[in-house]
């Protein structure tokens, strides 16, 4: 439980730090464009930046509640749509609700949530049942017949939302910003929707947790188990299209399924525990709507869908490049050290050899001849001792070094590797003396401790190498 | 004493397609069977079948005297590496204690002696060492070992098992059939798909020779025939497979997915 607390601590800044980030970048080009666009939106970003803080402004506060929950909603589905690999289905989903959308409001020409989130719901039910019809009864995959439906319905809600805009009556007000989103639209009676959408969802996820967990992971063991599998799959979907509903008029038709995936995409880059991914993927979602509705509070002419995205992708980027185990630069990093560390004991293994040319009657080596044995340029051999020199592996005096005793214990492992992985090759797999040296080139470096232990069990402690070398032992100084 | 599994006039298809005709089976408990027929045959669809993961099309299936769902805890599970997305969050351990949650009803957690018994279990196949390790970075002998874990932890008196020998090690497949038979040995009854003709005759006490109908079922002496094999190899019952073609066309549904 600690480490999981510190986990979740050490992930938290990452994503506080991603939309600073991004907070600083949009602010920029605020003086910039200023000559063009300022004269309409003359604002001050910071004024703006502390009437976004101000509590005390019910409308302000509507956008943050609303916001927090439309976040953590989507992260918490999220999480179970991207393992589930379903994050198709939501795109399809977010897309087929508009035209219920749009006849919800043309039911009697007023923006009344329930009517809307009846007729999103009525709209949702139908496309994926045109889904399933579609991939029952002809050759096509699941892709192509999500591709289908979601452009369909999309096209159709599109038609009726720009019908309803040219007619003259009825209050439309928040209606035109059903595809990009605005987070600034969120009325009273919408935040109890998402208040109450939200809180069954995370009911119902808290209860059939391990339920869902298991169905996700292994269908037909979950079912196997007496696991209601298919329920719970309807549940999850009437989850995801009540979470699609409600983000619609903040984040917009065209993005909320980003925000049902890019929040838990991210989190399953930093984490295996499925728990802490739930966890993570509902943080990242609140900090990414807020972080979105901020932003286009600053600048007050961008829309909030697209930011709030757009915090989720750099959240997302930065996690993907900086994620302590996947991470681009965590691996180029690890894959730069062990190439310097094969370095050194490549280097270690030549004075070995040469050590063991003279049958270890000297203690020193001359660099000369080392640069000679490794033919290569006595610049890359300098550098290369001087490293060594730097981890104590060996005492550099004039022209010549001296193995230390670490140094003289390592190479010794080295070349013990070598010749253990040679004998193994050419006893157990038959190959040929000769084909060996390239192969146990590379697995000295990566021999773990366990292998060798098992090789030294099969060869005994003294052996010979096939090119009838002895084996140096490991505990010999 | 009643049956450890009874079959009686099994059929299933699928749209419209039958795969299994007839099965008629009655195991008695603490026998190590092996269900062995070609590719097609079925053997898969026969053991989902028992466990109630597809309907049925005709005839039933009882557990100890009683309906499966009666009796749901007392059969395990072991499904098809292939089956399952590798990648998905989770440790060896959740995985093993995911054999508990059969015994844990709505809004129970696992407690302390459910972790306990998931380590036992993860030490019994040798996975102790990996138990917090991500599910990916196994091996294919390892993530088998993890699932056969799963299955102890079940606790259950009669396994089935798809498929536990593909794709792993010499000495995992070993290690498994040592512990099948100590199962055995433990008075369980364990259903073992198996493709391996060259290795069934050792492994298992009887068999179940399948080819969409039941070719036979008996002690392994008495089915490991020439005769038998032979029937149950060569080739498919063609009328059977005409009809089956002939419902396809009507349908249109060439392609449908077979299992």
């Amino acid at each position: 439980m600690t480490r999981a607390t510190y986990r979740l601590l050490k992930h938290f800044p990452a994503s506080w730090f991603a939309w600073l980030c991004l907070a600083g970048i949009l602010m920029l080009p605020n003086f910039a464009q200023a000559a063009r666009i300022g004269d309409v939106t003359q604002v001050d970003a910071w004024e703006q930046a502390r009437l976004f803080f101000n509590w005390g402004n019910s409308y302000v506060r509507s956008q943050w509640i609303g916001c927090l929950l439309i976040g953590a909603c989507c992260g918490l589905l999220g999480s179970f749509i991207v393992v589930r690999r379903m994050a198709l289905m939501g795109d399809m989903l977010s897309h087929a609700v508009l035209p219920g959308i749009v006849l919800g409001f043309l039911w009697n020409l007023k923006k009344d949530p329930i009517l809307l989130l009846v007729g999103a719901i009525i709209a949702g039910l139908v496309a994926v049942g045109f889904v399933t019809a579609l991939k029952r009864t002809t050759r096509l995959k699941q892709d192509a017949s999500l591709g289908i439906v979601l452009g369909g319905f999309y096209a159709i809600g599109i038609c009726l939302l720009s019908m309803v805009q040219r007619m003259q009556t009825g209050d439309k007000s928040g209606l035109s910003n059903i595809l990009i989103g605005s987070a600034a639209a969120i009325s009273d009676s919408d935040l109890w929707l998402i208040g109450i959408v939200t809180a069954i969802s995370a009911i119902l996820i808290f209860i059939f947790f391990k339920e869902l967990v298991v169905s996700s992971f292994d269908p037909a063991f979950a079912k196997s188990i007496g696991v209601p599998e298919r329920g719970l799959h309807y549940l999850l979907m009437a989850l995801l299209s009540f979470a699609v509903v409600i983000s619609i008029q903040a984040v917009g038709v065209v993005l909320v399924s980003a925000l049902l995936i890019i929040p838990a995409a991210t989190a399953t880059l930093l984490t295996h525990r499925f728990w802490l991914v739930v966890v993570l993927a509902v943080e990242f979602g609140m900090i990414s709507a807020v972080g979105g509705a901020f932003t286009s509070f600053l600048r007050s002419s961008l829309p909030t869908g697209p930011l709030m995205i757009l915090v989720a992708a750099t959240g997302f980027g930065l996690a993907f490049l900086c994620a302590p185990e996947s991470g681009l630069i965590p691996r180029f990093v690890r894959r730069r050290a062990q190439s310097a560390r094969i370095r050194r004991e490549n280097s270690l293994k030549a004075i070995f050899h040469q050590l063991e040319s003279e049958n270890f009657s000297a203690e020193r080596v001359d660099i000369a001849d080392l640069v000679n044995r490794r033919q290569r340029e006595e610049e890359d051999v300098l550098r290369e001792i001087q490293q060594l020199a730097k981890h104590g592996f060996v005492e550099l005096t004039g022209e010549s070094l001296r193995l230390t005793d670490t140094g003289w214990r390592k190479a010794r492992q080295v070349v013990r590797n070598h010749r253990l992985w040679e004998l193994y090759l050419t006893h157990a797999a038959d190959i040929a003396p000769d084909h060996v040296h390239d192969d146990a080139e590379k697995i000295e470096h990566v021999l773990g401790e366990e292998v060798v232990r098992t090789l030294e069990a099969r060869f005994g402690e003294e052996a010979i190498d096939p090119h009838g070398r002895e084996v140096p032992v490991a505990s010999q100084s | 004493m009643t049956p450890a599994l009874e079959v009686h006039d099994l059929t299933v298809a699928y749209r419209k397609k039958p795969v299994l005709w007839g099965i008629d089976l009655e195991v008695p408990s603490g026998c190590l069977v092996g269900i062995v027929g070609p590719n097609g045959a079925g053997k898969s669809t026969l053991i989902k079948a028992c466990m109630g993961l597809l309907p049925l099309s005709s005839g039933w299936v009882e557990v100890f005297g009683k309906p499966l769902s009666a009796n749901i805890r007392r059969v395990g599970y072991v499904p098809q590496r292939e089956d399952i997305d590798w990648d998905f969050p989770v440790t060896v351990r959740d995985v093993v204690l995911m054999g508990r949650y059969g015994h844990l009803g709505l809004f129970r957690r696992p407690r302390k002696r459910d972790q306990e018994i998931a380590d036992e279990c993860l030490e019994h196949v040798g996975m102790a060492d990996y138990s917090s390790r991500q599910i990916s970075h196994l091996s294919g002998g390892q993530q088998q070992r993890v699932f056969l874990a799963r299955a102890l932890a079940q606790e259950s008196d009669i396994y089935f098992m798809d498929e536990p020998f593909v794709g792993v090690d010499a000495a995992t497949e070993s290690s498994i059939i040592n512990l099948l038979r100590e199962l055995r040995d433990r008075g369980k009854t364990l259903f073992v798909v198996h493709h391996d003709l060259s290795t069934a005759s050792d492994y298992f006490d009887k068999l179940v020779l399948l080819n969409q109908r039941l070719v036979a079922f008996g002690d392994t002496e008495d089915v490991f025939t020439t005769k038998l094999i032979h029937k149950t190899y060569g080739g498919r019952l063609t009328i059977m497979a005409d009809v089956a073609e002939a419902l396809n066309r009507d349908e249109g549904l060439a392609g449908v997915d077979r299992h």
